[in-house]
């Protein structure tokens, strides 16, 4: 289109404005020197100075980051078996069913994969005494079985664009099954993996419904401290501890973005060097 | 892959190198995540569905099957239809999930055409701002709403006064009433949900072919013309896959109508929730929770039903 679509850019900046005045004003008054988290009081860096002495929430942090590196490490290589073999393996027995398990966490509401999870767990305690109490346990595997399967839709859909063709290449030349994956197909679907691996650790590090069913007592992760302080109001630690998150996960996913782009761009360079050496 | 299958490894080579080429490895990986989604997904998903039929007992685990009653228990799927405190929950949850959809809908739409408009640098970076607040923490997210929205902070303070403007003065409000109501769910429904319909949207818009607006603008028309008859009537696979990201965690959420929400007029996923954890009835919770399953999936397979003829009329088409 010639003309320049000033209503939509228009648009495009409300949107953007939406998406981003609650965090900034968040952001804003976790500076605010007032008890009243809603009134500005003169700037102030003390409710940093609160977080930062409160044992509560510290060990609440450690704690989520450890069952988000565990159950995001399990999950990415359950998922990326998952992808590849709904990817590759065109016939086996019960794909049809495997490939529903894949898709229906996906869709699943938290509510009801938080329930029967804590009901599975309670009666396999009785059944065969295992997992004896809940806890770190549980929810590691609770987030296991929910952000395998995004890892495993990332992994696949990556696959399937990818061209099938190298890998029955490399058979024909003569390499073996297990060559073929540890050289052709883990390195095509690197990037998947990857951010397969950061989109589990974020989902388990964000849960709060499925962590809520499934943990024990004096297991409380920091989404669980938090939804406890916020269901009685807002506070303005609360506020700089929101900051806090914000910021590490900002920086976070740009970083990642920025590595993973020009991972993207020195690959294509890769392969265009590759086709000219070849003509 | 057949070539994977049967492995032509010499018998005389052992090891765990050899074992990996035969046939094993490509059972193992299968295998091994099949059997923990059968164990830790697909049983507690048939517990929840026996749960719904057993009776509900005062023991600890609460319920049980057989004894005075029937091994089939009816009674949790009657109350749905008897108690109006399921239907009118069960009501709220898709009146509010619709909205919410309509809603993103609107606002997501002419976002996802604007990203499709732009330069490529540009878009890149704008792409990148619509998915940064879906990886912060969602329950902040809903929670920089509870702060904006409360009685005396600054956006309410502002609407106060815009609304006191606008309207005559028996109707001037000390502040508007957000918090605790239907409206504030729904607002940071959309708020949460928004990126669910604009990434899907986009990358239906992206795809579509920019010399068919260009011919329809060639043949005299309007360029309202041209959305309403080229690029919408296109773009509906993106709506329908975007309506269905945002709809369905929609209907079934439980964090947003628990903090922003009125309380005397529960969703469905707080039903759930207090069925199970408060009135500790394990039989109701999974009556409950079968039923929205059922809901949500009934647009899924409709979906999955047009798709499929739309692929075969396209088939048929040459």
């Amino acid at each position: 289109m010639n003309r320049r679509p000033i209503f939509l850019i228009t648009v495009l900046c409300f949107g953007f404005a939406f998406f981003y005045i609650p965090i900034l004003s968040m952001i804003v008054y976790s500076f605010n020197a007032s008890r009243l988290a809603t009134v500005w009081g003169g700037f102030s860096t003390k409710w940093y100075a609160t977080l930062f002495s409160n044992k509560q929430v510290i060990s609440a942090a450690i704690l989520s980051l450890q069952i988000a590196l565990l159950s995001a490490t399990c999950a990415t290589i359950l998922g990326t078996m998952a992808g590849i073999a709904l990817a590759r393996f065109k016939k086996f027995r019960g794909r049809v069913l495997f490939s529903g398990l894949i898709t229906a966490p996906l869709i699943m509401p938290e509510v009801i994969t938080g329930i029967s999870s804590l009901m599975l767990f309670i009666l396999m305690a009785q059944w065969i005494g295992w997992p004896a109490s809940r806890g770190f346990t549980t929810v590691t595997i609770a987030h296991i079985t929910f952000s395998m399967t995004f890892v495993a839709t990332i992994v696949s859909s990556r696959l399937i664009a990818a061209d099938q063709a190298i890998e029955e290449a490399a058979m024909d030349l003569g390499s073996k099954p297990w060559q073929v994956m540890k050289d052709i197909t883990l390195p095509i679907i690197s990037p998947a993996i990857l951010s397969g691996w950061l989109l589990a650790f974020t989902i388990s590090l964000d849960d709060v419904v499925i962590t809520n069913f499934t943990t024990g007592p004096g297991n409380t992760t920091l989404p669980l401290l938090i939804w406890s302080k916020v269901k009685l109001g807002v506070t303005p630690d609360i506020n700089a501890l929101a900051t806090i998150i914000v910021c590490i996960v900002g920086l976070g996913v740009i970083i990642a973005g920025i590595v993973m782009n020009r991972a993207e761009k020195r690959r294509d360079a890769d392969i265009r060097l590759a086709y000219r050496a070849n003509e | 892959m057949a070539a994977i299958e049967q492995s032509d490894v010499p018998p005389h080579r052992k090891g765990l190198v050899s074992w990996f080429n035969r046939r094993g490895w490509s059972d193992i990986i299968i295998a091994t995540p099949y059997i923990w989604l059968l164990v830790f997904f697909f049983l507690s998903f048939i517990i929840v569905v026996a749960m719904s039929f057993a009776t509900r007992t005062p023991t600890a685990p609460p319920f049980s099957f057989g004894g005075e009653h029937p091994l089939i228990n009816l009674d949790g799927y009657k109350r749905l239809f008897q108690d109006s405190l399921y239907i009118r929950a069960f009501l709220t949850s898709v009146v509010n999930a619709l909205i919410a959809t309509a809603l993103c809908l609107l606002i997501g739409y002419p976002m996802a055409l604007g990203l499709t408009r732009v330069s490529r640098a540009w878009r890149n970076i704008l792409l990148m701002l619509v998915i940064l607040p879906f990886w912060t923490s969602f329950l902040l997210r809903v929670y920089a709403w509870m702060g904006l929205m409360s009685n005396n902070s600054w956006f309410n303070r502002g609407l106060t006064s815009i609304w006191n403007w606008v309207v005559p003065t028996d109707w001037a409000l000390r502040s508007i009433p957000m918090m605790n109501t239907n409206f504030a769910v729904v607002l940071v429904m959309v708020y949460s949900y928004l990126p669910f319909m604009i990434l899907p949207l986009f990358a239906n818009l992206e795809k579509l072919d920019q010399t068919l607006d260009e011919a329809a603008m060639d043949l005299g028309s309007r360029p309202f013309q041209v959305f309403r008859d080229v690029t919408l009537p296109l773009s509906i696979p993106g709506i329908i896959a975007g309506g269905l990201l945002v709809f369905i965690p929609a209907a079934g959420e439980l964090i947003i109508p628990s903090l922003v929400g009125n309380s005397s007029q529960p969703m469905i996923g707080r039903v759930i929730s207090d069925e199970f954890a408060s009135a500790r009835d394990w039989p109701m919770a999974s009556s409950v929770a079968v039923a929205l399953l059922l809901l949500l999936v009934l647009p899924m397979m409709l979906y999955t039903h047009f798709d499929a003829k739309a692929q075969e009329r396209m088939k048929d088409e040459p």
